[in-house]
């Protein structure tokens, strides 16, 4: 055991050296030419101020706005996580019962049967930037009233800013709610 | 909505992997076998240059058990080394976000995760570690445990050959090897996707931002897209953020999302196919194959039809279900494929999660803890085979009984000291994972007070009542002793009760079943070859697939179906 003892601590050294230290300047090298942003994340601007990261969601509840999805932790991306709420828990379903309740208050014209699940139940890192376009749809009588804008430009406005599936064939489609709403004041 | 797109790209994923995982096999088992391939001329000299610094030989042939104590000091010269780091990251350079030093618990807990491959991660990694954690502990840790475990199974491929001998290769190579021929390049390729989809690396602090709303936020950010590829080839699945693979900075969109899951069965897969080229018996790769692939799917196949039909519960209050079992999943992946991803990561030992497992459906949830239980149906990278071969050589035991013939494998003939290892390691898991639950849930049933140190009342573990609360208990252990490392995180885990006792099932849960296979197959490698006959129970058929899947599910149903009936059959029945 003895004899192994020294090489070992050689080689973690080495190893340390170049599959942590080398590896990762390599891949920082890397991103400084073909990341977005030089690997600092993308970022969004509005008249040269930048509102925020186009992959994190914000909060998005006051009426003139397509809103994002519940979070865990208010949106704030200094921290992450999901509720953890087991689908059985008492106190989870009254909460998510209220959520319904209130989605229907500030939005009277959507029936119960249409309020999108994804509405009322919070996101796995708290920050999901995306919501389906049906949830995005289901909200456009209520922007429509709030702005003035005209629903069928509201319409328009979600088809154009739908990401279909990728390649058209894998998953899901979705809307990015910060760009949606950024357009959303520009049309105002 | 749920649309047919979603099942394509789960297709997609699934096919993708096996596809890539053949050739892959083929490589790797030239690796192993010493044969020339592509990347000697880059890393022939460099191996040569840290061996000699080393101090090792790495050409020098060592038997089982010298290669078992190779990996062990080594192991404990990085647990030490973590551990360090670990307890005073908070005085050391590259932190710009001035995170605290670990607790020693949570320190123990940590270094230990990293280092048998579990990753499970008591603290969250916004908060909890520091830049240079990041680096020079979690992504170290994640390449060499990932290597720990393929060289253990590139002894056990060398030890079944047809020949007689003691002399198993050099662990150090095979280490050295699965390093610089498989794990890093890949690692590299793997990277320059992420970076193209906008993953961040960067050294920057958090940033601070006022969104529309005019709110103050800020938005952590780290060299993320290093740590990733790593994280999943190595069927690691530690974390940079909290949330894991369902933060948007560590897994951005659809495409990311295909290719981590396919990074991370790829290896645990390719393995299979390694050793039928390897040992030059492809039928009998294929057989395996087979076997954990249905394995899997049986566990899959249901996981996604729930996620996608969503919580009864919540359909009861009459609104619009088509997105299905929300909670705690992103919009960009859909339900479908965290379904999928929430198996996938738990047959395999990543861990990783994109949907957190707490609030997936009860029975996703029991699947999820099987997968884990088998821990077999492709499982780890190096450690899934090996696991598998323990289940391979009870299955040849008892068929051997059943049909009166001498059990043999590979023309080795299993007696009783290879079956005495066998069903120690196998009945060392549930001895692990049901003695920790009944202890923890004895305190939390009976509110213990564990007083200020351990976590408060017992009770306050929890974050759910009743039976999905001890579904969380049993969930922490499985994964420890798994080497799984995803949770039911809602359990409050970060105090020394359950930082010391996981800390201990995952030590316990990672290294007897290497060493135990390792064992086995060292031993038969010093027996006399025996040529097949007309007389020898062949394994490479599909009656002996069925038999290795039927061990495998009567004794993972046997062992932990009271357990799975007081959690999560029973939140299930009850909704």
């Amino acid at each position: 055991m003895k004899t192994h003892i020294l090489p070992a601590i050689k080689l973690t050294i080495i190893c340390i050296l170049f599959f942590s230290g080398i590896y990762t300047l390599a891949v920082w090298g890397i991103a400084y030419i073909v990341a977005p942003n030089h690997g600092d994340g993308q970022t969004v601007r509005v008249n040269g101020k930048v509102v925020g990261y186009e992959l994190i969601g914000q909060k998005f509840n006051q009426d003139k706005y397509f809103w994002s999805r519940p979070s865990s932790v208010d949106y704030n991306a200094a921290g992450s996580g999901g509720s953890n709420k087991g689908p059985s828990n008492p106190d989870y379903l009254k909460q998510v019962q209220l959520a319904i309740d209130t989605f229907l208050l500030r939005n009277p014209s959507v029936k119960k049967e249409d309020v999108p699940v994804e509405m009322v139940t919070a996101s796995g890192s708290g920050l999901d930037p995306d919501i389906s376009p049906e949830a995005a749809a289901v909200q456009i009588p209520r922007i429509a009233k709030a702005t003035g804008l005209r629903e069928d430009n509201l319409r328009k406005l979600v088809a154009l800013h739908t990401e279909k599936a990728l390649l058209g064939l894998f998953g899901p489609s979705k809307v990015n709610v910060l760009k949606l709403n950024i357009s959303l004041n520009n049309l105002k | 909505m749920f649309t047919y797109t979603e099942i394509l790209g789960i297709l997609l994923m699934f096919f993708g992997t096996v596809a890539l995982a053949i050739p892959l096999g083929k490589y790797i088992a030239k690796v192993y076998g010493g044969e020339k391939t592509l990347l000697d001329a880059v890393f022939n000299p460099l191996e040569k240059l840290f061996f000699k610094l080393s101090g090792i030989d790495a050409s020098k042939e060592m038997n089982w058990k010298q290669s078992m104590v190779a990996l062990l000091v080594i192991n404990a010269v990085w647990f030490i080394y973590a551990f360090v780091i670990l307890i005073y990251q908070g005085s050391l350079p590259l932190n710009p976000d001035h995170n605290p030093s670990m607790t020693a618990d949570l320190a123990f807990n940590t270094a230990i995760s990293f280092v048998v491959n579990c990753n499970l991660q008591d603290y969250s990694g916004e908060t909890g570690a520091s830049y240079f954690t990041q680096i020079f502990v979690f992504t170290f840790l994640q390449f060499v445990s990932a290597a720990t475990g393929m060289a253990a199974l590139a002894v056990l491929f060398n030890a079944l050959k047809e020949r007689t001998t003691d002399k198993l290769g050099n662990f150090y190579n095979y280490f050295m090897k699965s390093l610089t021929r498989v794990l890093l390049p890949l690692s590299i390729v793997v990277a320059v996707i992420f970076l193209f989809n906008g993953m961040p690396m960067t050294f920057k602090a958090k940033d601070t931002v006022v969104a529309m709303q005019g709110d103050t936020s800020q938005v952590s950010r780290g060299p993320v897209a290093a740590m990733i590829p790593i994280k999943h080839l190595g069927t690691n699945g530690g974390g940079f953020f909290g949330a894991n693979s369902a933060h948007p900075f560590e897994n951005p969109n659809y495409l990311t999302n295909v290719v981590e899951m396919i990074a991370q069965l790829l290896i645990s897969m390719a393995m299979i196919f390694a050793l039928g080229y390897y040992l030059k018996r492809k039928k009998l790769a294929w057989v395996i194959f087979g076997v954990m692939t249905v394995g899997f799917l049986m566990l899959a196949i249901p996981n996604i039809m729930m996620e996608v039909k969503g919580n009864p519960a919540i359909a009861k209050m009459g609104i619009n279900m088509s997105a299905g079992a929300t909670e705690g999943k992103e919009i960009r992946f859909g339900a479908a494929a965290s379904g999928y991803w929430s198996i996938l990561t738990t047959v395999i030992s990543t861990g990783s999660v994109n949907a957190m497992h707490d609030s997936t459906m009860p029975l996703s949830g029991m699947n999820e803890m099987l997968a884990m239980m088998v821990n077999a149906f492709y499982g780890g990278v190096g450690a899934g085979m090996l696991n598998f071969f323990i289940f391979i050589i009870i299955a040849v035991f008892i068929s051997g009984l059943m049909v009166g013939r001498t059990p043999e494998f590979l023309g080795k003939k299993i007696e009783a000291r290879e079956m005495k290892i066998a069903v120690l390691v196998s009945l060392l898991s549930p001895l692990l994972i049901l003695g920790f639950t009944a202890l923890a849930s004895y305190f939390a049933a009976h509110d213990t007070n564990m007083g200020w140190w351990f976590g408060g009342k017992a009770s306050t573990w929890l974050n759910n009542p009743g039976y999905h609360g001890f579904s969380e208990m049993l969930y922490q252990f499985t994964s420890s002793n798994a080497n799984n490392g995803s949770g039911f995180e809602g359990l409050n885990d970060n105090n020394p009760f359950w930082n010391i006792t996981a800390g201990v099932v995952m030590i316990l849960g990672r290294f007897i079943p290497i060493i135990g296979p390792v064992a086995i197959a060292g031993l038969l490698a010093g027996k006399k070859y025996i040529p097949e006959s007309a007389g020898t129970l062949k394994t490479d058929t599909l009656t002996f697939g069925l038999m290795t899947l039927a061990v495998i599910l009567i004794i993972t149903a046997l062992l932990y179906f009271p357990a799975l009936a007081l959690g999560p059959l029973a939140e299930y029945f009850s909704m």
